[in-house]
């Protein structure tokens, strides 16, 4: 097995999900955790589970940000309709 | 309890963690290496039952009932789903008006959605043989399904998307698994076990006796699952909004 492409991929899965914490608003948060859940489907892909690596791709870098994508426009929304109604 | 005696409980249950954590990780076989108790002992049962994807042997075979229970816990998860972000009695049902798409984004999504589809229908359809299966399959497939949204409307989704009829595939799908289960039962032998029906040929589609019938029934519980699910959420994003002039 080739250590360097682990730590690699490593690194990257450090970075993305510091970066997932670090960012503040929800919408830049959904594509940052698309972008964890690609580095750890790679990660997975890269200590042999490709099984593993398959239902990360699909859960963790479509379904869940989709998700919370549309859980924040249906928040907004709501805002939204509150503030017309209040003038 | 004052703030420093809440502090230092935390610090002796912190403490005390990490202890155990070191402890564990210092026993823990190298990084890598050829030493694997467990995988040898699931490759050889898997291969003594000609499955040829070891993962699909434990999910649909050794390990049936955990596989159960997994099922268990997304079907009841979408019923959940289904029971809270069901419309209330001051909300009412909008129509969402079409929107112009940017043709490449059109474009784009009409060609990639039959052949993800058709992906997604493969990687369930090879479960046993190579990696991915009835779970994995079943999410692409079904999320696939919303690239009509993006590219169309959502009244075209709408259209190819019954969802009453999607809710009862999910539960059927569940019905299946555990039935195939019980149908080993009334065979004689223990719930799930996989001695029912003949092995086959190994590497080919109907090898493994039931793992492929147990990974379809996943397949179709997951698909369904997540078309509900996400049927949920998009009717709360776009369709259902709150009543004007109440309150």
């Amino acid at each position: 097995m080739d250590e360097p492409l682990i730590v690699v991929v490593l690194l990257l899965v450090a970075v993305s999900a510091t970066a997932a914490v670090a960012v503040r608003d929800p919408v830049h948060q959904a594509l940052v955790l698309a972008v964890l859940g690609v580095a750890l489907a790679l990660l997975f892909t890269v200590l042999q589970a490709p099984d593993v690596g398959l239902s990360q791709l699909a859960v963790g870098s479509v379904l869940t940000p989709l998700l919370l994508m549309l859980s924040v426009h249906r928040v907004r929304r709501r805002e939204k309709g509150r503030k017309g109604k209040a003038r | 309890m004052t703030r420093g005696a809440r502090l230092i409980v935390l610090a002796l249950g912190g403490a005390g963690l990490a202890a155990l954590l070191v402890a564990a990780c210092l026993d823990l076989p190298g990084f890598g290496g050829t030493w694997h108790p467990y995988g040898d002992r699931a490759v050889e049962a898997s291969l003594s039952r000609r499955t040829a994807n070891t993962i699909a042997s434990v999910n649909f075979d050794q390990r049936a009932f955990d596989t159960l229970g997994e099922m268990s816990i997304l079907f009841a998860s979408v019923v959940g789903t289904v029971v809270l972000l069901r419309q209330t009695r001051d909300e009412k049902r909008g129509k969402p008006e079409p929107e112009e798409v940017a043709l490449p984004v059109r474009r784009y999504a009409l060609i990639v959605l039959p052949v993800a589809v058709l992906s997604g229908l493969y990687v369930i359809a090879h479960g046993q043989l190579s990696p991915g299966g009835g779970f994995q399959g079943g999410v692409v497939a079904a999320t696939a399904l919303h690239l009509l949204y993006l590219g169309a409307d959502y009244r075209a989704l709408e259209r190819v998307r019954p969802v009453g009829l999607f809710e009862v595939g999910d539960a059927l799908a569940a019905s299946a698994y555990v039935v195939t289960g019980l149908a080993a039962v009334l065979g004689g032998t223990a719930f799930l076990a996989n001695t029912l029906l003949p092995y086959g040929t190994f590497n080919t589609l109907a090898s493994g006796g039931t793992v492929p019938l147990l990974n379809a029934a996943i397949g179709m519980e997951v698909a369904c699952a997540v078309v509900v699910l996400l049927a949920r959420f998009l009717d709360q994003a776009v369709e259902i909004e709150e009543e004007n002039g109440k309150r």
